[in-house]
């Protein structure tokens, strides 16, 4: 009965193949990448098909450089690490948004559909800037350690932190910003004020930091409102597609509880 | 804390210094409200399906809620105090409710085609969320009117006089499904929503909360009908002799009003 499926089946690089793939080597897989730019004026979008042979243990992103280097220089796409740290190369995959260079091509071909991730600004074809809405996000959250100016000392030495506590922190701490929370939120889509997941987050990680002297009524000013925690409708695609696997749905839940208790005071 | 507010709309002094305290509290109402309705509604769906164990039960029921066994007489006027109550949750819910909603063709049309590329399950729950709330602004009115209204006229014959004779099954049967869908939805939604029963686990608790609402779904979906073809069967029944009250044979006749 229950159609739920807890992760996007591209999420991780699997080790077995998925059903279907064929093993090993060889087949040929069709990528079908969407082609715009918005720059230029009589252009409208389409959807591009490539073809090419299937390599053992080939990535989208080893696909789409394949593409770039032997049939079609103009392809545009992003990508830094190629590992899955940098966030730059997401985009939706067959409708829902993951990363490149962490998704087989054997677990999502063979007709592989490449659209730009939305609610980013397209820079062209795959191509979005991501960095421009978390610069404008972190900014719009003041997403840093925040401390006295009192106790600015940099000369003496940090206090030191429970092991557990900087394991916490560290576990939302590794959002790599790569939009997919954002495009898979049908919330940010409706409405673009609308903080996302990534935001969210940020103010969970900010709260746990005991270096950080904001307290919950600070915290209030910046996503006690309808484009913050409370505009959140519990979709919960953020939580579902990212590829870092952050626990999105329990941190919104906590900023909720949270957030509303100071409602209450 | 809103006078400067409320004397300048929008730009109201109360606000520079600090942000309203209104959405969290609106918040945590269209969350009650919701939970509020939807316990009800597993109420109402057991007391109303009392028809299946006869009509004796249901008459029983029925004039529990109208205090003749506290106060040896029937008073309808208990039934629309309670209704009244309900009537005021759900108005209050909608109207928070309603700030969800796609406001405009665009919003509604970006999140039909989010929900149809990204094939997500979630996702497509509050769809439909969002499709039977509609819905239950219209399908709720009628019969929350008439229960208001007319208390008095519940009971084996009262009612299925009202759903066979009186054609009221096809927005019952609209109604079932409009409040199983959306109040099952909404259960797990609020769970979610909240954390609640997340435990150590929260990813399993999940995919068993959601486990958990198909089953309710189907459960009450299926006491739904069944209890609605039950109605029907005694309303043809009863279709030649409309308007007869029922008198259950251990009652004097004279007791009931
Ligand atoms: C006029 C009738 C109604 C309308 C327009 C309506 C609309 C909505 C909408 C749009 C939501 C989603 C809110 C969100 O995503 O944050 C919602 C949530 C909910 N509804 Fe309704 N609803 C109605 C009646 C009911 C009834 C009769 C029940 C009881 C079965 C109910 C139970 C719930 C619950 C439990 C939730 C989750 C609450 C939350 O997320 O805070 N609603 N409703
Ligand atoms: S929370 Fe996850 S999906 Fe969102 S930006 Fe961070 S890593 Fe990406
Ligand atoms: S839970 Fe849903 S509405 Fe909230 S941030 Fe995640 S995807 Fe968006
Ligand atoms: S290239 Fe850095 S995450 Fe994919």
């Amino acid at each position: 009965m229950s159609m739920f499926r807890p992760t996007a089946t591209h999420k991780v690089i699997p080790l077995v193949p998925a059903d279907g793939a064929q093993p090993g080597n060889g087949g040929r897989i069709r990528v079908h990448a969407m082609r715009y730019n918005p720059r230029d004026p009589g252009n409208a979008p389409r959807l591009q098909t490539y073809e090419l042979e299937q390599a053992e243990g080939m990535t989208l992103f080893i696909a789409l450089s394949e593409i770039r280097e032997k049939q079609d220089p103009s392809l545009q796409f992003d990508f830094v690490c190629r590992a899955g740290i940098c966030g730059s190369c997401a985009m939706v995959i067959n409708g829902r948004p993951g990363l490149a260079c962490r998704t087989l091509t054997k677990a999502v071909g063979p007709d592989i559909t490449l659209l730009p991730l939305p609610g980013f600004e397209l820079i062209g074809d795959l191509s979005v800037n991501t960095g421009k809405w978390m610069r404008a996000m972190s900014e719009r959250l003041e997403a840093w350690v925040h401390m006295k100016e009192a106790e600015l000392d940099l000369t003496r030495i940090e206090a030191r932190m429970e092991p557990e506590l900087a394991e916490q922190i560290y576990e939302l701490d590794r959002c790599i910003e790569c939009g997919c929370c954002v495009a898979g939120c049908g919330t940010v889509r409706m409405r673009e004020a609308f903080v996302g997941a990534v935001g969210l987050n940020k103010i969970a990680r900010f709260r746990l930091d005991p270096r950080d002297t904001r307290d919950d009524d600070d915290f209030y000013e910046l996503v006690g409102d309808d484009d913050g925690v409370f505009g959140c409708m519990s979709l919960l695609g953020c939580h579902d597609v990212c590829p870092k696997q952050l626990p999105l749905a329990t941190q919104i839940a906590f900023v909720r509880r949270k957030m509303a208790a100071v409602g209450f005071r | 804390m809103d006078t400067s507010s409320s004397i300048v709309t929008g730009a109201g002094l109360a606000d520079a210094v600090r942000k309203s305290r209104l959405p969290a509290r609106l918040d945590v109402v269209q969350s009650a409200t919701g939970l509020v309705l939807a316990l009800f509604m597993w109420g109402h769906m057991f007391f109303v399906s009392s028809i299946l164990l006869g009509k004796d039960a249901m008459w029983t029921i029925t004039k529990m809620f109208e205090g003749y066994f506290i106060f040896g007489r029937a008073y309808p006027g208990i039934v629309s105090v309670v209704v009244a109550v309900i009537v005021l949750l759900l108005v209050v819910h909608a109207a928070l409710a309603v700030r969800k909603f796609p406001i405009n063709y665009r919003q509604l049309r970006t999140y039909r085609g989010h929900m149809k590329l990204m094939r997500h399950e979630d996702t497509t729950l509050w769809y439909w969320q969002f499709v039977t709330g509609f819905a239950l602004f219209f399908l709720a009115a009628p019969h929350l009117f008439q229960m208001l209204t007319q208390p008095g006229l519940i009971g084996p014959y009262e009612s299925s006089d009202r759903v066979w004779s009186y054609h009221w099954w096809p927005l019952y049967l609209l109604l079932l499904f409009a409040v199983e869908v959306h109040g099952g939805v909404g259960l797990y939604r609020l769970a979610v929503k909240w954390g609640w029963f997340a435990g150590s686990n929260p990813d399993a608790t999940r995919r068993r909360l959601k486990a958990l609402k198909w089953a309710l779904t189907v459960f009450f979906l299926a006491l739904g009908l069944a209890t609605l073809a039950a109605y029907i069967r005694i309303g043809i029944e009863h279709a030649d002799r409309v308007g007869e009250r029922y008198v259950p044979a251990s009652v004097q006749p004279g007791a009931v009003k």
